[in-house]
This record gives C-alpha cells, sequence and structure tokens, in this order.
C-alpha cells in the first residue's frame, strides 16, 4: 500500500487568504484564570524568596538537598526532613541566547537579547539547578560553567515569586 | 505468553501542512478512511478506538478527546484518548497494542490528529503553558528555552560542532522530498543551515521541524485477525514508555535516561540483545536535528557523544547501514505532534513491507524502531516492529 | 475473563470544597501514601502508572509532566488518560490482562477549587463554530436535556429533587463528603432556576480531593491485602459529541459502557445481581437517566423507585450511598474515582454506617460531564 496510489487529505492555506477573507474564521478569546494552591513546600518557597533567601529541603535518607523544595522525596519515596537555607549563587550548567519571545515573534531591533540558562544553586546538591535569567552580562562571555550571583527586587517590590530574583549575573570573585 | 500478538495490518495519512483548511475533525476522517480503505475494513469490523493528540491549547477546545471523537471513527464505540506530551504519536499503537494484546479487543482504530494552526499568535505560544505554574512560568519562557539548554549542553558534553549536527536537518529534509506528505522538502546544506536566523543560540531557524496541521491512522489486529486481512502483517514485538521527574532542571539534559529505559523495555519484550545490530532501520523523533542524535544515543543504537560520527559518515542515509529517519522525520514532513509519532511508525511499517515506494531502504529490513518524546524532556516511547 | 484483576490498595484523600493547604502534588502524595502504606508496597515494586488530569483542568498544557514525581513513578512506565478514572482503571485492567504487568498504580486527582472561571472553561469544551458563539450559560445543555426528559414522561419533577434530597442526607454520614445536607423536595424545586427546569440545588458543587488506587493480578493479591476487591468487568463508549445529533433522552454511552461491563462480567440479570450503585448524578435527573440506560430500572421506573424509597439506603437498591456528586462533590474527572472508593469500601465490609448489608457485587459508572456524551462503567466484587 504505498502512500503514493493515495489520495492524501489536507489542504493548505495562506495566512493571506485569511485575512483576504477567502476563508471564513471565527475568533475566540478563552478566559481561563487559575488560582494554584501552593501548598506547603513551594509556599514556603516563594515566601521565603520574599524574604531574599533561597530555600532548599533534604531528604535524610538519600542526603539530596532540593530546589525546588518538596514535602516528599520522590526517590525515596518518604517525607522530607528539615529546610535548609542555600546561598543566593551558583554554576551556569546551561544556557541560551534567545532572540525571540513566548508567541514567537522576534525581539526588537536593538533590544537585548533573553539569556535563559540552568543555574545549579549553591548549597543544594550537586545538578540541583532552577531555570532562570542572565543579566548585565554581554551573550559572548556566557560560558558553562560560569559563577553567578542573583540580583534581587528591592524588599519593598517583591512579591513572594520567582521574578523577586531580577536575574543571575556573573559573581566576582 | 498471557498476550495476544498484535499486527499493524492497515495506515493511512493525510498531507502535514502549516495550516489546514480542514477541522481536526476533517483530518482525522480523512486518516481514518485511509487507513480502513487501506486493508479493506470498514467501521463496523473496528472494535475499539485509540486517540493521541497533542495539548487541548492548540485546537482552543477544552476536552479535545470528546470533540475529535466521532472524525476518528469513535460514534458508539469503546473510545479513549491517551496523552504523554510529545511521545503521544508512538504512544498510540501502544495504548492500542494494550487494548488488543489484553485480549479485551480484537481490532483497534489507532487515530492521531493534531491541528496547531488554530493557535494564535502562533502556536508556540501554547507551550509557555508547559512551564511550572508557579516557578517558571513567571520568567516568560519559550518552548525554544528548553531546546537550546539541551542542545548546548549536549553539544558541551561530547563537544559537537552545530556544523555536524547540521547534516541532520540536511539529509532529512532531502529524505522528505520523497515523501508525498511533506510540508518541508528541500535540498539544503549545511551552510543553508548555519546561515539560517538564530532564534536561541544555538537553534538555528533549519535546526527546527515546523508547526503543522495533520492526522495520521494505523488499524491493530489481533493475530489470528491479522493474517485474514493481510499477508503482510508487521507485529508490535515491543512496547516500551518511560516517564522522568518534572523537576527537569535536576536532571543532566546532554542524555535521555527515560528514553533507554523506555528501549530497554520494548527490547526485553522482542527478545533484542543487541539493538546496533538487530535494529536495522529506525525512526527516531527529530524535532530538532540534535534530537535525532540525542535520542539515537539514548534508544543505545550509538554509543554516548557518537551518533553524530554515524551521520557525518553516511551511515544514516537511506542507502547507509543504518537508515535513520528515511521519511524525512518531522525536520522534513512536518510536525503535527501526534501524528509525527505515527507518521514515523507507518514509515518502518511499510519500509518492512516494502511498501515505502522512492524512500524503501535497500535490503529488505525485517526489525524497525520508531521512537517518540515529549513534555519537559521526560517521556520516551519505543515500539519495535517486525515483519 | 482470562485473568482475574484485583483492587488491593485504596487511599484517597477527604472531598472538600476548598483545599488551600495542600498543592496539587502534595494531594496525590498523601492518597499514594496511604493506598501504598495499605499493601505495604514502595514506587519500585510498581510496573505501570496511569494517571487521569485534562489540560484545562489543571490549567496548564500537557498536565502529563506533573502527575509521576508525587506518585514515586520516576523513571517508570507512566501515562496520563484524559478521561474519567474509569477510564484509566480500563487501562490498568487491560495491562494485567497482558501478563506483562503485575502492580499497576491509578489515580486522579481533582483541584476544582483552583478553577476561577469554571463557566468559561466548559463553554470552552463546546464546538467552536457551531456552539460556542452562543455563549450560554454552560449548563443549557443539561437544561435542554432534563427538560426533554421530563417531557417524555421517564420522571416527575419531584422525582429528580427526590434524588438530592437523597444523595445529601447519605453524604451526611459519610466522612469524606463535603456537601452533605438535610433538604425537602420543595427547596430543590425553589432554588434558584439556572437553566430550566435545572435548578440550583439540582447540580452538584465541585470540590478537591485526590484517589490512588493499587491494582495487581490474582496471583499477587494474596500478598498485598486479606480483602481484595475484583473487577469483574469494565466498559466505556462514547456517543456523538454534537448537539445537534445526539440522543436527548437516551443516556446511550452509558447502556452501551453497561453492555460492555456486564459482558465482561457475566451478568445477564443486572437488576438482580447488582447489590449497590455508584452512579454519576452531576444533575439530579441524570442519576435516573443513568439507572435506565444500564438495566437497574426500566424505562420511566427510576424516578418512582426513588420516590418509593428503593434506592435508599435500606432499599432494594441503594444508590450513592456515598452521597454521590451531589453530596460528596462534583470532583470532574476524579468523579469515577469516588464513585470506586465508596463501592471498594461498601465490598470489604467498611462502610460504616452506610454499609449495605451482604454487598457482594457493585457497579461504578461515570460520565465526563457537559459536554460529552462518554461514559464507562466497572462491575466490583467481593469474590
Amino acid at each position: 500500500m504505498e502512500l503514493e496510489k493515495y489520495e492524501l487529505g489536507g489542504t493548505y492555506y495562506k495566512e493571506k487568504d485569511l485575512k483576504d477573507g477567502k476563508l471564513l474564521s471565527l475568533d475566540w478569546k478563552p478566559k481561563l484564570q487559575y488560582a494554584w494552591d501552593d501548598g506547603v513546600a513551594i509556599g514556603r518557597y516563594l515566601a521565603e524568596l520574599k524574604k531574599g533567601n533561597i530555600i532548599a529541603r533534604k531528604c535524610n535518607k538519600c542526603g539530596r538537598i532540593m530546589i525546588p523544595p518538596r514535602m516528599f522525596c520522590e526517590l525515596c519515596w518518604r517525607p522530607t526532613d528539615e529546610w535548609v537555607d542555600c546561598k543566593d549563587t551558583g554554576r551556569i550548567s546551561t544556557y541560551s541566547i534567545c532572540y525571540v519571545n513566548w508567541d514567537a515573534s522576534r525581539i526588537k531591533k536593538g533590544e537585548k537579547p533573553h539569556l535563559p540558562a540552568v543555574i545549579e544553586i549553591d548549597g543544594a546538591s550537586p545538578g540541583m539547578g532552577i531555570m532562570h535569567i542572565l543579566g548585565e552580562v554581554d551573550p559572548e562571555d556566557v560560558k558553562i560553567g560560569m559563577k553567578v550571583k542573583a540580583v534581587w527586587k528591592k524588599p519593598a517590590e517583591r512579591e513572594g515569586s520567582i521574578t523577586d530574583i531580577l536575574y543571575f549575573k556573573p559573581a566576582r570573585r | 505468553m498471557a498476550y495476544q500478538k498484535v499486527a499493524i495490518v492497515g495506515a493511512g495519512i493525510t498531507k502535514f501542512v502549516r495550516r489546514a483548511q480542514e477541522t481536526g475533525k476533517e483530518l482525522a476522517f480523512q486518516a481514518s478512511k485511509m487507513a480502513l480503505d487501506s486493508c479493506g475494513m470498514t467501521l463496523k469490523d473496528v472494535d475499539c478506538v485509540s486517540l493521541g493528540t497533542a495539548p487541548d491549547a492548540f485546537d482552543g477546545v477544552h476536552m479535545k478527546g470528546e470533540y475529535l471523537s466521532d472524525g476518528s471513527g469513535g460514534w458508539r464505540k469503546p473510545y479513549m484518548r491517551q496523552f504523554v506530551g510529545g511521545g503521544t504519536g508512538v504512544f498510540a499503537p501502544i495504548h492500542g497494542w494494550l487494548h488488543v494484546a489484553s485480549g479485551m479487543f480484537d481490532t483497534c482504530l489507532v487515530v492521531c490528529s493534531e491541528k496547531m494552526s488554530s493557535c494564535y499568535p502562533h502556536p508556540q505560544g501554547a507551550f509557555i503553558t508547559i512551564f511550572d505554574h508557579t516557578t517558571e512560568q513567571a520568567l516568560n519562557p519559550t518552548l525554544i528555552w528548553i531546546f537550546a539548554l539541551e542542545m548546548n549542553r549536549f553539544m558541551s558534553a561530547y563537544g559537537i560542532s552545530k556544523e555536524d549536527i547540521a547534516q541532520v536537518s540536511v539529509k532529512n529534509k532531502k529524505n522528505a522530498m520523497d515523501h508525498p506528505s511533506a510540508q518541508l522538502p528541500m535540498d539544503i546544506t549545511v551552510e543553508d543551515v548555519m546561515n539560517s536566523e538564530t532564534l536561541a543560540w544555538p537553534v538555528n531557524r533549519l535546526d527546527i521541524s515546523p508547526a503543522s496541521d495533520g492526522a495520521a491512522a494505523i488499524v491493530l489486529a489481533s493475530e489470528h485477525t491479522a493474517k485474514r486481512i493481510t499477508d503482510k502483517p508487521v507485529w508490535i514485538d515491543g512496547v516500551g514508555w518511560n516517564l522522568d521527574t518534572a523537576y527537569w532542571a535536576t536532571r543532566d539534559l546532554a542524555y535521555p535516561r527515560y528514553v533507554e529505559k523506555a528501549a530497554r523495555m520494548a527490547y526485553d519484550m522482542a527478545g533484542i540483545t543487541e539493538p546496533k545490530r538487530e535494529i536495522e532501520i529506525a525512526e527516531p523523533y527529530d524535532p530538532f536535528d540534535y534530537k535525532e542524535l540525542h535520542h539515537m544515543e539514548g534508544l543505545l543504537l550509538a554509543d554516548r557523544g557518537k551518533a553524530v560520527e554515524m551521520t557525518v559518515d553516511g551511515v544514516t542515509q537511506r542507502d547507509g547501514d543504518r537508515p535513520i529517519c528515511p521519511s524525512g522525520g518531522a525536520l522534513g514532513v512536518g510536525n503535527p505532534i501526534a501524528a509525527t509519532g505515527l507518521m514515523k511508525v507507518i514509515e518502518i511499517f511499510l519500509q518492512l513491507r516494502g511498501e515505502a515506494g522512492p524512500r524503501q531502504v535497500p535490503g529488505t529490513p525485517h526489525c524497525g524502531l520508531a521512537q517518540a518524546w515529549g513534555d519537559l524532556m521526560q517521556v520516551g516511547t519505543v515500539v519495535v516492529l517486525r515483519s | 475473563m482470562l485473568e482475574k484483576v484485583a483492587i488491593a490498595g485504596l487511599g484517597f484523600t477527604e472531598f472538600n470544597s476548598v483545599s488551600p493547604g495542600s498543592s496539587y502534588r502534595e494531594l496525590t502524595y498523601e492518597a499514594a501514601v496511604k493506598a501504598y502504606e495499605e499493601v505495604g508496597i514502595e514506587p519500585k515494586d510498581v510496573d505501570s502508572f496511569v494517571c487521569t488530569s485534562e489540560d484545562f483542568l489543571e490549567g496548564y498544557s500537557i498536565s502529563d509532566e506533573y502527575c509521576n514525581d508525587q506518585l514515586g513513578a520516576v523513571l517508570k512506565s507512566g501515562q496520563t488518560i484524559p478521561g474519567d478514572f474509569i477510564h484509566s482503571l480500563s487501562v490498568g485492567v487491560m495491562h494485567i490482562l497482558t501478563g506483562l504487568f503485575d502492580i499497576v498504580v491509578v489515580q486522579a486527582l481533582s483541584k476544582a477549587s483552583n478553577m476561577k472561571t469554571i463557566p468559561e472553561m466548559v463553554n470552552f469544551a463546546f464546538d467552536p463554530v457551531l456552539t460556542r458563539p452562543l455563549d450560554i450559560t454552560s449548563y443549557f445543555t443539561a437544561g435542554l436535556e432534563m427538560n426533554r426528559y421530563l417531557a417524555e414522561e421517564r420522571a416527575t419533577r419531584e422525582q429528580c429533587a427526590a434524588v438530592v434530597v437523597k444523595n445529601k442526607a447519605n453524604a451526611l454520614i459519610n466522612p469524606v463528603a463535603a456537601y452533605g445536607a438535610d433538604v425537602t423536595i420543595e427547596q430543590v424545586v425553589d432554588s434558584e432556576p439556572i437553566a430550566e427546569p435545572v435548578r440550583l440545588l439540582d447540580i452538584a458543587p465541585y470540590a478537591d480531593g485526590a484517589v490512588v488506587l493499587v491494582l495487581c493480578s490474582e496471583k499477587t493479591a494474596g500478598s498485598l491485602t486479606e480483602k481484595p476487591v475484583w473487577i469483574k468487568g469494565v466498559g466505556w463508549s462514547t456517543d456523538a459529541p454534537s448537539l445537534e445529533s445526539r440522543d436527548w433522552t437516551e443516556g446511550i454511552a452509558t447502556r452501551l459502557a453497561g453492555d460492555m461491563a456486564y459482558k465482561m462480567a457475566g451478568i445477564t440479570c443486572p437488576a438482580k445481581d447488582i447489590d449497590v450503585a455508584e452512579v454519576n448524578d452531576e444533575i439530579s435527573f441524570k442519576e435516573l437517566q443513568h439507572l435506565e440506560a444500564l438495566r437497574l430500572f426500566d424505562e420511566g421506573d427510576a424516578g418512582k423507585a426513588t420516590e418509593d424509597g428503593k434506592t435508599a439506603l435500606g432499599g432494594m437498591l441503594p444508590v450513592n450511598p456515598s452521597g454521590g456528586g451531589l453530596g460528596m462533590g462534583h470532583l470532574f474527572e476524579c468523579s469515577g474515582a469516588a464513585k470506586v472508593v465508596e463501592l471498594v469500601q461498601q465490598l470489604r465490609g467498611e462502610a460504616g454506617p452506610r454499609q449495605v448489608p451482604d454487598a457482594c457485587i457493585g457497579l461504578a459508572q461515570a460520565w465526563r460531564g457537559i459536554p460529552s456524551t462518554s461514559a464507562a462503567v466497572a462491575v466490583l466484587s467481593a469474590d
């Protein structure tokens, strides 16, 4: 049954055809709003971010100090034991230089590209990373393994969110 | 063995296009009808239906499975949808396999339909909602971040260059020129890939597969029914699937260990002990060019960091020792997420029957695999097929 | 059935209108711990995990990503079924019937309190071209259906209200139910009109909660539990999704799902063989429609039977002894799970003041809610 023997479905149309009214279409903007309960672990994580602190949770059985914190160790299958304060420094485990926004539009001319990165936080177990963005650094200077430090919002502006950390910048020794 | 042997006996597919006039229902119908026609069956002969389709956010319909049910043949039948993100396309036959292997059903129609074009301003935007709603979404991430972060890690861990990785894109888009469903078939060079727009370094535009609309379907049957329907059944000899932790930033992104676990599960079931030798042809998921290499290693078809050498040496071309993505893959044929995985399964199905037309690899392969991947770099789904 | 499948372990949280103290992860963890402890297993002993969720109910896409850590299912076979819990249960059954999987965990969760714009979300499930632009309250389909059901004289308005009275009263003696209450038929009939003839008290209010089940094969059941509950049959079906071409009176998908489950369980006379039933009562009249579709009562008799107390606790065929959705709360895709929870307790003899004496065979039915026409059924047995 070679595919070539069949007439395949699927009919292409150009974006322009839509704009020119050659095809009828319907728009709908859904109103989808959620308010997620943070629970114990993330609730504390966010509350500590508001205070300018990165907090982790330790499982005494496997010894992992985990970020983001969780009330249960998913590997040992037992409740975690204690809160551990981490530093607000870390190492870049991987990064990218991004020229597109979340909706696939391009950044404007002259705008700096976004620098997302996975940062292993000092004080947590090796390999424990969080996703965040880099700032105050030229894209060409970013290296995997580079030491970075968090730049926080002013205390009065913090909300208890991951964005209370504005970005991570290269750490001076 | 307690379970029934299951074969693929028919297949159907639509063209993959950036935006289709048809609704998701109509695409599903076109693919399912072709699948049934291809093996001389009608909907009456179908005992149950399994639907695979990616996030509801694309189509803009909540409970999308319900909406697509009539287009997929699910009217007044046992109809169920399953979902493992991008892995859905290869998980759909596994889900269908469960229906028949359990002995509860004799035949199963597996359908994957995707309509990404409904999502405005761009389907990519829907992916912001796959990140953790509390600890990640506030950073306004885009889907490309994940791939760029992973590709960077992969390149850095093994010292692989962008130029070498680009050869995968060149190969697949060229292979796609022989696929009737292909959305982006093209004859390009490594230089073209390197010169294409940098979206999120190290990812360039021509490293990526497009957003697509499209559908695919296959018909499964138990052993004695399969033999009545066709003289060339292709057996699903191994299935495997594995899900890693959602805390993706705590994993080493250079190696997809969950793909390895899924592959081992499938190999064990199929009695395969030397995948490098016994898997003659493979369709790993290639939404980005480096993913083909990443997955080849996870599937144990290449040593860690070495898949790129196989590409550079031409081993993975259609006339090479180990054809990889002879269809043209997601990079060339298109990536209507769930339908892509099923397209890959269909390609192996056709190759093992000698019916892949201009894409047919020389010699007649007897054992091949298809693999898909998804979520936040979390899930691997594998099927091993034999003729 | 080729191989017997048992429900060995059961874990569930309370069902509440809000659950602010727990994130969705912590809620599932609580249910999972209870289920695993009951049978003395650890996640590493489990062969496959089946979760239940729909993206727009959780509020993030690819909800499959966030199901597994809290079940201990890291680097294990995990999948998600956008369906009801009973669909996932059926997938668990199929796993074990292949003989390749021995212990399978099935999970479902509801965090309805986190969904702030539920009517818009339900509307979002309507056909985007033909129905959604009409922008009517999401309950209008319930109104259309109930109106038709009453017009065909399948039940009276008061009989539908009697379902509400019964179920909310049952919920008063169910410690995990969210909406137990003492209401009268008049109060139901006079409550605020939503989509006539559907009134406010006809509708099950939303609740949060999580349920985790441990399934296993016959040969393993003995080592895990002394009171396995056997899954004798499962069935599921979907009718026309389009509003324009569906049957507005019969619950056809429920009938087909029920027949499939009965066939598998070897039940030829459900009205005689089923001792206790938990069916979807998301809108009051639905309980009656489903009972008839499941052949537990003849056409037009379910309403009368409710009025006469035949489906009350202590009646001939107790229906929704848990309080159903009207009493426990509507849990979206976790609804079927709450029904299975009640049945397992009944069949184990652990239902306390709600215990149906000598309950041996039970039936759980789920309908996926507005605007779907999908139903799933499970027949469970104590031996």
